[in-house]
């Protein structure tokens, strides 16, 4: 790791300003993403600006069937909170699967939304409950948001607040995980609620979190595993690597989907 | 509760260990200390045209930056391997030089180009990225076909086409007639898949040069310090042995990967000279992946022949072993009297013959890894008889048992000689442990729930107890390997043992202590056993195929005879009886049915205060011993496994598995079913999750834990383990060993129960998710 300088931000516009001032600056949340990609000297920030402290951004609020995450919550709190259990135990069982309990006690909901990993589980989680993204700056709806691996509409210094949702009536997520990293090698995220089905795809994609549009369809006419047997995504689509090729991942999306449909149909 | 030889003691150094105490190199701080970092290759196989080295010295608290040359120039040697292999047509190996960093040419990506000492780590590694090389990259052969292929590039001058040899064992073509006439004949290409052996502690090195007293000392991350010190002084001449003190302090793991000298601790011990400071290195997990000697990496053909009784007629193997860019230590042995010696297996075989091509390529070396050469053999057999069995329409368990070795000694075509075992013993054990008989109501369970359930069997086995050592002389080894002990019995009677074995994870502290305090009727509390240190232990072969046991606690025996001799002397004389008629037992030296009895102590005290001791006797308690086994041993089991296969997503859970294993004479049983325990997960690694991927260009794609997947607690089952041990007729405890026969006798009896459960016996290592559905796939779509 490179030497860097290290900032503990008292609030979201203290972060936002000493970010300004940085010449290289990057926030830090909970930094199980950052800090081994630092010690791999592949980030090599001049400065750190640890937004984790800040109280504000920090837990979970539900309001009847209304949701709103704190950006710097916890996996962990996020797994563990009560009352969003009753709203939406799917986004609870996603958080408490999400790397080793070190893992979980660091890491949080904001980071992972704004680093969008391919492989994360959040993203799935925000695009198929068709989360809102709010910023310091604005609100950007989960489907603009992601656009690419490792890409979301973020601008440059602009920090994630908070996340909101409206809890759907039925929701559940299927993950297999990489038999090395145990990231999502395909999770599937299923919610079907006021708007109808939302069908959302992580680590299996070869351009990060999408929406299985022709599954989506299917199961808004008939919410059933069974609904997805003539379903497919295209192999051409899916990541390729040492642990499976994009015909095992295109399996995988229809096998994780059904599962997730299982699970609550 | 007895502490002797079989008590499940708990281990006497977890103590340390769980509480963190444990001092291991890493932990060591010298005073006026150096750090070094290494400037590696980013490339599998180039020419150095240059290295720019005035940035880095330049940089703040960098003392040095060493390349070869100067490495060279002083006159350190070439790193060696020590077991020469002759090849079929008669001619020696064709090894290729070995400079710890190097000169002309990279090798393998992570090859140590040169090394830059600073004050501080941090300086050290900065100064190391501002080492600027310049290379001219040539073509890389990354894998075994590569490096035989006709256009390959020439790895080292010296091995024409990449072959270090073309060695064979048995008789081609009484094998080859056997064959012909076989009733059938199966055969398989079989491919044991290259491991990275993840040690829990990386290897590390602290060495200081004494000038004053012109002396070094290394602390190292070793199994075996004293051959450390023997090949760093005759071979690397880094410093002459007399003047050199190798210490390997408490290490985590070994698995093999730490037997070896690698170029890190020979820059480190040159570098302090070179400088005058304490030279620390301390490898990262990246480094670990990079340039620990990796394990297996076989491509094999085999042939097996039976006749219409199903009566094994004859074995024709053909192995091209990967030993990637340079020959580690004991590699050369490892595909040749460590893996086709075994090829046997747990059956009666007439005719044998096996052919082994040893192959350069632009990789990170190959040498032993837990079990080395054996799990490579295991693998093969018990594949092939699984798959002749279901080829033949014959139960597995039967075409085993009607081939089983029954009679003992047993000389098997390719040069081992059983000395004891019941094979049909430990397989119907484990058959009954794991309920062989109820299986097929499993299986239609299983398949009711939508899973394929499958079952294998694996009756490996294994030679332990390396080795006796005029034979491994006489097959080109450059070492003895007996093992040694000295036993001190102090004046107040407590007892030190030093022992050439070293402990890095089997709990000899407390197993070796066990032997000795059932030996002289003393607690437990009043030995210790001392390892480890050359200026504190007499010369020893160290910790490697499962030896310490059988080999290492032998000779702790022998000297305890000695011990006993002279106990049993000062003791009548003190006593005016008989030295026959005493009894040993209960810290006491007595004569049964006398009030006539010296406390241990006693008799220590009488050793050393000499006041009254037998005419012409020395004075003093303390005898040392070598013990050179007569044989190896040969620890053997049967392993069965059970599976489920998801056939939506191709994964594979192990439901139950069942090891019965003979390991003989067993000291401690904790001790064991923990060996037995970490041999099978590691086997479990093996089989379905573990594998070192290169690229063409001969980048390592798996080089973390991102991408190597290590077993963990929810990869395994509760294990079912037993025992039915019939007792070793070769040395005098009766011990067989047992440090390597999980990894050896899992992985077949893994593939064998997913093959049996997914209907196709062409699945390789790993079976990882992916590759059992997509061999689903590619059968289904046949099917069409």
């Amino acid at each position: 790791m490179e030497n860097t300088n290290y900032h503990k931000a008292a609030s979201a516009a203290d972060a936002a300003s000493l970010l300004s001032g940085a010449e290289d600056g990057q926030l830090i949340a909970g930094g199980q993403t950052l800090l081994p990609t630092m010690k791999a000297r592949l980030a090599a920030p001049s400065d750190l600006v640890d937004i984790s402290g800040v109280a504000d951004m920090r837990g979970v609020t539900v309001s009847g069937s209304s949701v709103t995450i704190g950006a710097m919550t916890t996996h962990a709190e996020v797994a563990g909170d009560a009352s969003l259990r009753a709203a939406c135990p799917a986004i609870c069982d996603l958080a408490g699967k999400i790397g080793d309990p070190a893992v979980r006690h660091r890491g949080t909901i904001g980071g992972s939304v704004a680093n969008n990993d391919p492989a994360a589980d959040y993203p799935a989680a925000m695009l198929a409950l068709g989360a809102t993204i709010k910023t310091n700056a604005r609100e950007i709806a989960a489907d603009d948001f992601f656009t690419g691996m490792f890409d979301t509409a973020l601008d440059e210094g602009e920090i994630i607040l908070s996340v909101s949702f409206e809890a759907p009536a039925k929701g559940a997520y299927a993950k297999f995980p990489n038999p090395a990293s145990r990231y999502a090698m395909c999770g599937v995220f299923v919610a079907q609620g006021a708007g109808g089905v939302r069908v959302a795809v992580t680590g299996a994609g070869n351009d990060g979190v999408f929406r299985a549009s022709d599954m989506e369809a299917a199961l808004g006419s008939n919410f059933a595993p069974d609904a997805l047997d003539g379903t497919s995504v295209s192999a051409d689509d899916m990541l390729s690597d040492l642990h499976g090729d994009g015909a095992y991942r295109a399996n995988l999306v229809k096998v994780m989907a059904k599962r997730a449909v299982a699970a609550i149909a | 509760m007895s502490e002797g030889i079989g008590a499940p003691v708990k281990r006497k150094e977890d103590k340390r260990f769980l509480t963190g105490k444990g001092k291991y190199t890493d932990d060591i701080r010298m005073e006026n200390q150096a750090y070094a970092a290494f400037v590696r290759s980013p490339h599998a196989h180039a020419r150095v045209k240059a290295i720019h080295k005035a940035t880095a010295e330049g940089m703040p608290g960098v003392e040095a930056v060493l390349d070869g040359h100067q490495l060279t120039g002083d006159g350190i040697g070439n790193i060696i391997c020590g077991w020469a292999i002759t090849s079929k047509d008669g001619s020696p190996m064709n090894m290729g030089a070995w400079s710890a960093l190097a000169t002309e040419y990279v090798r393998y990506v992570g090859d140590a180009v040169a090394v830059v000492i600073a004050d501080s780590k941090e300086e050290a590694q900065e100064a190391a990225l501002a080492v600027e090389v310049d290379y001219e990259e040539l073509p890389v052969a990354a894998h075994i076909d590569a490096a035989l292929a006709g256009d390959a590039p020439q790895i080292h001058e010296n091995a024409p086409g990449n072959v270090v040899y073309d060695w064979e064992i048995g008789e081609r073509d009484a094998t080859e007639a056997a064959l012909a006439s076989a009733a059938h004949v199966t055969e398989m290409d079989i491919t044991n898949n290259r491991l990275s052996p993840n040690p829990m502690e990386t290897r590390a090195a602290i060495a200081t040069f004494d000038e004053a007293e012109d002396h070094y000392t290394l602390y190292t991350t070793s199994q075996n310090p004293h051959v450390a010190r023997l090949v760093l002084s005759a071979f690397y001449a880094v410093a002459p042995e007399h003047k050199l003190r190798v210490i390997a302090p408490d290490v985590g793991g070994g698995f093999g990967s730490k037997i070896y000298i690698y170029p890190e601790e020979i820059a480190c011990l040159w570098a302090s000279m070179k400088t005058k400071r304490s030279v620390k290195w301390t490898g990262d997990r990246t480094e670990a992946f990079l340039t620990d000697a990796h394990g297996r990496d076989h491509v094999t053909r085999a042939r097996m022949g039976f006749d219409g009784d199903g009566k094994i007629v004859g074995f024709q193997i053909s192995t091209k072993a990967n030993f990637g860019a340079y020959m580690s230590l004991f590699s050369s042995a490892v595909p040749t009297y460590l893996y086709a010696t075994l090829l046997s297996g747990t059956y009666n075989i007439p005719n044998i013959y096996c052919e082994v091509l040893g192959v350069y390529t632009n990789t990170v070396p190959v040498d032993a890894y837990r079990g080395a050469g054996r799990p490579e053999a295991s693998y093969v057999v018990e594949r092939m008889v699984e798959t002749a069995a279901r080829e033949m329409g014959r139960d597995p368990a039967d075409l085993r048992n009607i081939n089983f070795v029954r009679e003992f000694p047993h000389q098997t075509p390719v040069i081992m000689n059983y000395d004891s075992g019941d094979f049909e013993g430990n397989m119907r054990q484990a058959m009954e442990a794991a309920d062989w008989a109820g299986f097929a109501a499993r299986k239609a369970e299983a398949a009711g729930r939508g899973k394929l359930r499958g079952i294998g069997m694996s009756c490996y086995i294994e030679a332990c107890g390396i080795a006796p050592s005029q034979a491994v002389g006489s097959l080109g080894a450059g070492v003895g390997l007996w093992e040694s002990a000295e036993v001190r019995v102090n004046p107040v009677g407590t007892i030190e043992v030093l022992t050439g074995s070293h402990s890095h994870g089997q709990g000899h502290e407390t197993t070796f202590a066990q032997v000795v305090a059932e030996r002289f009727g003393v607690p437990l509390d009043s030995i210790q056993i001392v390892h480890g240190d050359t200026d504190k232990v007499q010369f020893g072969m160290g910790t490697y195929g499962s030896r310490s046991g059988p080999v290492g606690l032998s000779a702790i025996v022998k000297a305890c005879d000695k011990v006993e001799v002279k106990v049993r002397q000062i003791a009548a004389h003190l006593l005016e009886c008989e030295a026959d008629d005493l009894v040993i037992e209960d810290s006491q030296v007595k004569l049964p049915g006398t009030n006539k009895a010296l406390g241990w102590h006693e008799v220590g005290l009488a050793a050393y205060t000499a006041h009254n001791l037998p005419a012409d006797m020395e004075p003093g308690l303390k005898e040392g011993a070598f013990y050179d086994p007569e044989n190896f041993t040969f620890p053997m089991g049967c392993f069965i496994a059970e599976v489920e296969v998801d056939p939506d997503t191709g994964k594979t859970e192990i439901v139950k598995f069942v090891a019965s294993d003979d390991f003989g004479v067993i000291i401690n049983p904790l001790i064991v079913e923990g060996q037995v325990h970490g041999g099978i997960a590691q086997g479990v690694g093996q089989a379905m999750l573990e594998e070192v991927v290169y690229d063409a260009t001969g980048q390592q794609l798996s080089a973390s834990y991102m991408d190597y997947a290590m077993p963990r607690a929810d990869d395994l089952p509760s294990f079912v383990v037993a025992h039915h041990n019939t007792r070793c007729t070769t040395n005098p405890l009766g011990i067989k060993g047992c440090g390597e026969a999980g990894a050896i006798g899992s992985p077949p009896a893994i593939i064998n129960a997913i093959t049996d459960a997914i209907g196709n016996n062409d699945l390789s290592m790993p079976a990882t998710p992916s590759k059992v559905w997509g061999l689903m796939q590619s059968a289904k779509i046949a099917a069409e």
